[in-house]
């Protein structure tokens, strides 16, 4: 730890802060679709399904590229945004946009599994017990959901904690501004006297990522027990 | 309560077409598994859509294909107690009693809460986890749960299936008491014409989805004594137990019965007797091995299938035997007739204390 520089600890902090904005944009998203998914039927599910699990096969420079596009001044999308004074390209938005993008199967899939647990009759009883659709929803569903989303959560803010190839083209590598922590290993592992600096990174990496894990094991583990 | 049902449903692998108009306080829905009973009770609470048709409960349209109406289930104020009993595990026991009763309108909610909990014993489980409690209890919690949200019907989708034998028999006095303290009509669904008996009075008997016929329970009970491997089910409550020669005496209204000991040594308790274990004799017999041989009058017969009903006279109490119509030539049994009738002690099963 000693071999930290202050620009490193600027990386660890936009880490933790990315990986945490990113969980917290994903996580309403993420319940809707797991829910559109478990329990409602319409045309073009399958659609939706595919969409939603794109990014665990693209490479994520494959994601950046898209996001850079989709968001880029030429886009009508980016062009609105500016146009509202918005600008996300090249800042920690950016950044939170692609670890979201990027973790967002790692979410629903999560979120989906537990949702498939839950006995259709407690809904049916909830029903027959005079509660409105959106009452079920967040009075059964919704607490039924939690390990799922609390397991999906953790998955997710582990993924955002190692993004770095959709980061790298949305956000760029800006010191103190977009650049975390794989991207400060990165600019490290280039320079053939910054070895140390480098380790001790990726041990805070690694560090961090033991925590969130344990806490999803823990929280996998509720969730196999309660099923 | 009213209730009138028209409704038609295709599934892949049977149809449902029925049509009924039955009134009544405790209606039952008897018939097989995979007869369609449970897609019938899922169109009357909402959870099943109709093809076409029309649910009228007490005069208001629930459903009607020609109308275009269709309450949803939380509009109708049916509740259910489901077989499996769909407690809320994220809810403790109290937690899960009031979830209906705070969704129900103000004006409707007559159900006291404290006498509730009385009645079906569960003072002790309030603030226990639904993981905590017994398959019984959580058939009493699940049943409390429906009776809070104050329905106007209760439906009883074989809210005794999951359990065995010795709380099933438990736990209908409860649901039979809680019914009638707190006057909500109910339809119960199950395919035990025991359980048919003890808590119904008008039986709608379903095969592969359409009616067979709308009949009594204990008429049910009859017509299908011939064709059941069982019989008809006799069932007797027996009271003052005393032991005398190893075996167990019980009171059964004025005459005394002998029961084999083991597993039936308590007090009183319900029993079942199978009309096939009844052993008619035109005269007194010198000597037998079953225990029990007792007087009777016949005072009924009837046909089912291939077999004759016999109803007995015994003191107060009436049995059902069950013989083929060669073995009542035979005996000349005719009503009025006095014959005897031969019981083994260990004909008898405990159904509940």
């Amino acid at each position: 730890m000693t071999h930290l520089a202050p620009s490193d600890y600027d990386a660890i902090r936009l880490s933790i802060q990315v990986a945490i904005a990113a969980t917290l944009l994903s996580l309403p998203f993420g319940f809707t679709v797991a829910y559109l998914i478990t329990f409602v039927k319409f045309r073009g599910k399958v659609l939706l399904e595919v969409i939603v699990n794109l990014p665990l096969t693209l490479p994520p420079v494959v994601i950046g590229y898209f996001l850079l596009i989709l968001l880029g001044k030429k886009s009508w999308l980016g062009s609105l945004l500016n146009d509202t004074g918005i600008r996300l390209i090249f800042t920690l938005k950016a950044a939170v946009i692609a670890s979201a993008v990027v973790g967002f199967p790692l979410l629903v899939r999560s979120i989906r599994i537990c949702m498939e647990g839950i006995d259709p009759q407690l809904i049916n009883a909830s029903r027959t017990l005079g509660a409105r659709w959106h009452d079920t929803l967040l009075t059964v569903i919704l607490p039924l959901s939690l390990p799922g989303l609390v397991a999906g959560s953790s998955l997710l803010f582990a993924r955002s904690l190692g993004e770095f190839g959709a980061t790298i083209i949305v956000a760029g590598n800006i010191p103190g501004v977009t650049q975390t922590i794989p991207m400060a290993i990165y600019e490290y592992a280039s320079s053939p006297t910054s070895e140390m600096m480098a380790l001790s990174l990726c041990l805070v990496s690694v560090s961090i990522s033991l925590v969130v894990l344990f806490f999803h094991e823990v929280m996998a583990k509720k969730m196999v027990r309660k099923g | 309560m009213q209730l009138s049902l028209t409704a038609q449903k295709r599934f892949v692998a049977f149809n449902i077409s029925a049509n009924f108009a039955v009134s009544g306080e405790r209606i039952g829905i008897f018939g097989a598994s995979g007869s369609g009973k449970s897609s019938l009770v899922s169109m009357v609470v909402g959870l099943l859509k109709p093809d076409s048709g029309e649910i009228i409960l007490d005069g208001e349209y629930l459903f009607s294909s020609s109308k275009g109406i269709n309450l949803r289930p939380e509009q109708r104020r049916i509740a259910m107690v489901f077989q499996q009993h769909c407690l809320f595990p994220h809810l403790n026991v109290k937690r899960n009693l009031l979830y209906g009763y705070t969704r129900c309108p103000v004006q409707y909610r007559t159900v006291d809460f404290a006498t509730l909990v009385c009645v079906l014993k569960l003072d002790g489980l309030l603030s226990r986890n639904i993981t905590h409690l017994s398959g019984g209890e959580k058939q009493r919690v699940a049943l409390g749960r429906a009776i809070m949200a104050n329905p106007r019907l209760l439906l009883m989708d074989e809210p005794l299936s999951a359990l065995d034998d010795s709380l099933r028999f438990q736990i209908i006095p409860y649901l039979k008491s809680v019914s009638e303290q707190f006057g909500i009509p109910y339809l119960f669904i199950s395919h035990s014409i025991v359980e048919m008996r003890l808590m119904t009075d008008t039986v709608l008997f379903f095969e592969n989805g359409t009616l067979i016929e709308q009949t009594s329970s204990e008429q049910l009970a009859r017509n299908r004594m011939g064709d059941t491997p069982v019989g008809y089910i006799n069932l007797l409550e027996l009271t003052g137990m005393t032991k005398r020669d190893g075996m167990c005496a019980y009171h059964w209204k004025d005459n005394e019965l002998l029961l084999s000991s083991g597993n039936q040594d308590s007090i009183n308790g319900l029993f079942e007797l199978s009309s096939k274990d009844i052993i008619l004799f035109k005269k007194h017999p010198e000597a037998i091995s079953a225990r029990n041989l007792l007087k009777c009058t016949v005072v009924g017969l009837f046909d089912s299938g291939s077999k004759l009903g016999v109803e007995l006279q015994i003191g107060d109490g009436k049995l059902i035997s069950e013989i083929v119509a060669a073995a009542a030539r035979e005996l000349e049994i005719v009503p009025g007739s006095v014959i005897y009738a031969a019981i083994k002690a260990s004909a008898f099963r405990r159904l509940s204390n």
